[in-house]
C-alpha cells in the first residue's frame, strides 16, 4: 500500500493544500517590493491592530500561565477538593467549542443586558476575556502532566527543613514546572494572535480601538486589498514566530535544570 | 489551610467565570423561549442546508486528512529522508496560522480572478473559491496536523518488529498494514480523527474568507449561527450555538472515552 505512489501523492497533497497557497501569500506580500510591504504593514490602522493583538495576547498568556498553573495544581495535588471534577470538565470545553460559539457564549453573559451586571462587550477587555477563554486549555493541560509526574520527595524535604508551602512551591516546584508553563504559553500565544471567531463577535471590531490583526486582515480581504492583506498576514506570522522563538530559547535555558534531577 | 481555600476559590472562580457561567448562560438563554422555539430557529431551510454543507465537506476533508495523516506518519516514522523536517514543519503550520490567513492563502492560489491557478481551473469549469471545493480545502487545511500528530508517536513507539515478523512469514504489505499496523494505531487514529472532525465543524475564520457565505448555498453552519447575531437575532444565535455546542460536547465525550481506551490497550 505504501509503494511508490504513496510519497508522491502525499507530497502533491501537501503542496496543493499548504505549500503553494502559503507561497502565494509570500509572493503577494512582496508584489510591490519590500517598500510596498513595509508601507502596508506600517499603515496606522494596521499598526494599531498589530500592537493591540500582541499586547492583549501577552497579557492573556501571562494571566493564563498563572491561573493555569494554579488550576493544574488543584487538579493534581488537591484530590480532596470536591469541585475538581467540574473544573476538569470545564477546562477542556474551550478547546472543543467552535470559536463562534465561544463568542456567542461570552456575549450572552458579559454583553449588553448581562445577567451578572458585567458588560464588557465591544471593549478591549472583551478581547482579553475572549482570548483567555480560547487559550485556557493550553495552559492547564501543558502543566498538568508534568506536575503529576513530579516527585514529591524534594518538596517534602524542603517542608521538613522548615520551608513554608509558598517557599517550597516557589523554590522547588515552580522551577521544574517553568518549561511546561512556557510550552503552554507558547501554544496559547500562537492561538491568541491569530484568533478571529470569538473576538470578532465579542469585541465590536472598532478600528484603532478593538480591531485585532485577524479582523484587520479579514477587512482588507473583504475590501479586495489582497496585497495589503498578504503583507499583514506575513507580519503577523513573523511576530508570532519571533515570540515563539523567544519562548523556546527561554525554555531551553531552563531545561538543563530539569535534566540534572 | 487558608491559603489552600484561597487557591481553591481562585481556581474554581476563574474557570467558573470564564467558562462555567457563560456556558450555563447560553444554554439557559437558548432554551428560555422554550425548546420548540429554539429548535425552530435552527430547523429552517437555511439552517438545515448549512448543517448538511458543513457535514458533507467535513466528511470529505476527514477522509482526505486521515489517508494523508496515516500515510505521512508511516513515512516519517519508517524512513529517514532529507526533507523530513520540512514535511513536519508544513504539517504543523496550520496550528500557528490564523484561520483568516489560511483563507487568504487558498484565495491567492485558487481564486478565479486573483489566484495562481484559478484562471486555469476556471477555464476547465472548476470554481474553488466561494464554492464547495474551497470549503473542503479550508476544512482540510485547518485540520491537517491532528491525525499525523496522534499517529506518529504511536508508530514510533511501536517499532517495526511485528511488521518484520509478519513479512518473514510471507504476509504482503496489505496484510501487514491491515493485520498488524492498523490494529496497533487504532486508538491514536480514532483520537486524531475526532480532533480533526471537531476542528472542522467549528471552523469559522477560514470559511468566512473562502465560502462566500451565500444563504442556502455556501453558508456553513458556523456562519449560519454568526449571521443570526449580525441580523440582531440573538435568540437564534443562542439556539444555533447550543446545537454546535452539543455536537462538540459529544465529540469531547468520545475523546475522553478514546483516551482511556487507548491507555488501557497500549
Amino acid at each position: 500500500m505504501r509503494g511508490a505512489p504513496g510519497p508522491a501523492l502525499a507530497a502533491t497533497y501537501l503542496s496543493l493544500l499548504v505549500l503553494l497557497p502559503i507561497a502565494a501569500i509570500l509572493s503577494k506580500a512582496f508584489d510591490g517590493g519590500v517598500g510596498a510591504f513595509w508601507r502596508e504593514v506600517t499603515q496606522t490602522e494596521t499598526l494599531a491592530a498589530l500592537k493591540l493583538t500582541i499586547i492583549t495576547s501577552l497579557i492573556v498568556v501571562a494571566v493564563n500561565s498563572v491561573a493555569g498553573t494554579a488550576i493544574a495544581w488543584l487538579l493534581v495535588r488537591d484530590r480532596r477538593f470536591a469541585l475538581n471534577k467540574v473544573i476538569g470538565a470545564l477546562v477542556d470545553l474551550p478547546f472543543a467549542l467552535p470559536t463562534v460559539v465561544a463568542g456567542v457564549v461570552l456575549l450572552s453573559i458579559y454583553g449588553a443586558g448581562s445577567p451578572v451586571g458585567i458588560d464588557v462587550a465591544y471593549t478591549r477587555a472583551a478581547i482579553v476575556v475572549a482570548l483567555a477563554f480560547v487559550t485556557l486549555p493550553f495552559s492547564v493541560r501543558s502543566v498538568q502532566p508534568v506536575l503529576a509526574a513530579l516527585d514529591t520527595d524534594t518538596e517534602e524535604a524542603a517542608a521538613s527543613l522548615g520551608a513554608t508551602p509558598w517557599t517550597t512551591f516557589r523554590r522547588v516546584t515552580l522551577p521544574s514546572l517553568l518549561p511546561a508553563i512556557l510550552t503552554g504559553a507558547g501554544l496559547g500565544f500562537a492561538r491568541a494572535v491569530g484568533e478571529f471567531g470569538s473576538v470578532t463577535l465579542f469585541s465590536g471590531n472598532l478600528p484603532f480601538k478593538t480591531e485585532v490583526a485577524a479582523v484587520r486582515i479579514f477587512g482588507l480581504i473583504d475590501s479586495d486589498s489582497l496585497p495589503a492583506a498578504a503583507a499583514v498576514s506575513l507580519a503577523l506570522f513573523i511576530v508570532s514566530l519571533v515570540v515563539l522563538t523567544l519562548f523556546s530559547l527561554l525554555r531551553r535555558r531552563l531545561l538543563p535544570v530539569e535534566a540534572d534531577s | 489551610m487558608i491559603s489552600r481555600w484561597l487557591l481553591r476559590a481562585f481556581g474554581f472562580g476563574y474557570v467558573g467565570f470564564l467558562v462555567g457561567i457563560p456556558v450555563v448562560a447560553v444554554v439557559w438563554r437558548a432554551l428560555a423561549p422554550g425548546f420548540s422555539s429554539a429548535w425552530h430557529s435552527v430547523d429552517t431551510p437555511a439552517g438545515i442546508h448549512a448543517l448538511e454543507l458543513t457535514l458533507e465537506s467535513a466528511a470529505i476533508a476527514v477522509v482526505l486528512n486521515t489517508l494523508f495523516g496515516v500515510g505521512v506518519a508511516l513515512i516519517l516514522a519508517r524512513h529517514r529522508f532529507p526533507g523530513a523536517s520540512v514535511v513536519e514543519m508544513l504539517v504543523d503550520l496550520p496550528l500557528s496560522l490564523s484561520p483568516v490567513v489560511v483563507g487568504l492563502a487558498l484565495t491567492l492560489f485558487y481564486s478565479s480572478r486573483q489566484g495562481w491557478i484559478g484562471g486555469w481551473l476556471t477555464a476547465r469549469g472548476i470554481e474553488v473559491i466561494f464554492a464547495f471545493p474551497g470549503i473542503v480545502l479550508a476544512s482540510a487545511f485547518v485540520s491537517l496536523p491532528y491525525v499525523v500528530r496522534e499517529v506518529l508517536p504511536v508508530l514510533q513507539e511501536l517499532g517495526t518488529d511485528s511488521e518484520r515478523a509478519a513479512e518473514t512469514l510471507g504476509a504482503g504489505p496489505f496484510t501487514v498494514f491491515f493485520r498488524i499496523t492498523l490494529p496497533a494505531i487504532r486508538w491514536g487514529l480514532a483520537y486524531g480523527v475526532l480532533l480533526t472532525t471537531a476542528r472542522i465543524l467549528g471552523e469559522f475564520g477560514a470559511m468566512s474568507v473562502v465560502s462566500g457565505n451565500i444563504v442556502g448555498q455556501t453558508q456553513t453552519f458556523t456562519q449560519f449561527v454568526s449571521a443570526y447575531f449580525t441580523n440582531y437575532d440573538p435568540a437564534g444565535a443562542y439556539a444555533g450555538a447550543l446545537v454546535l455546542g452539543l455536537i462538540s460536547m459529544f465529540i469531547l465525550a468520545a475523546l475522553s472515552v478514546t483516551r482511556s481506551r487507548g491507555e488501557r490497550f497500549s
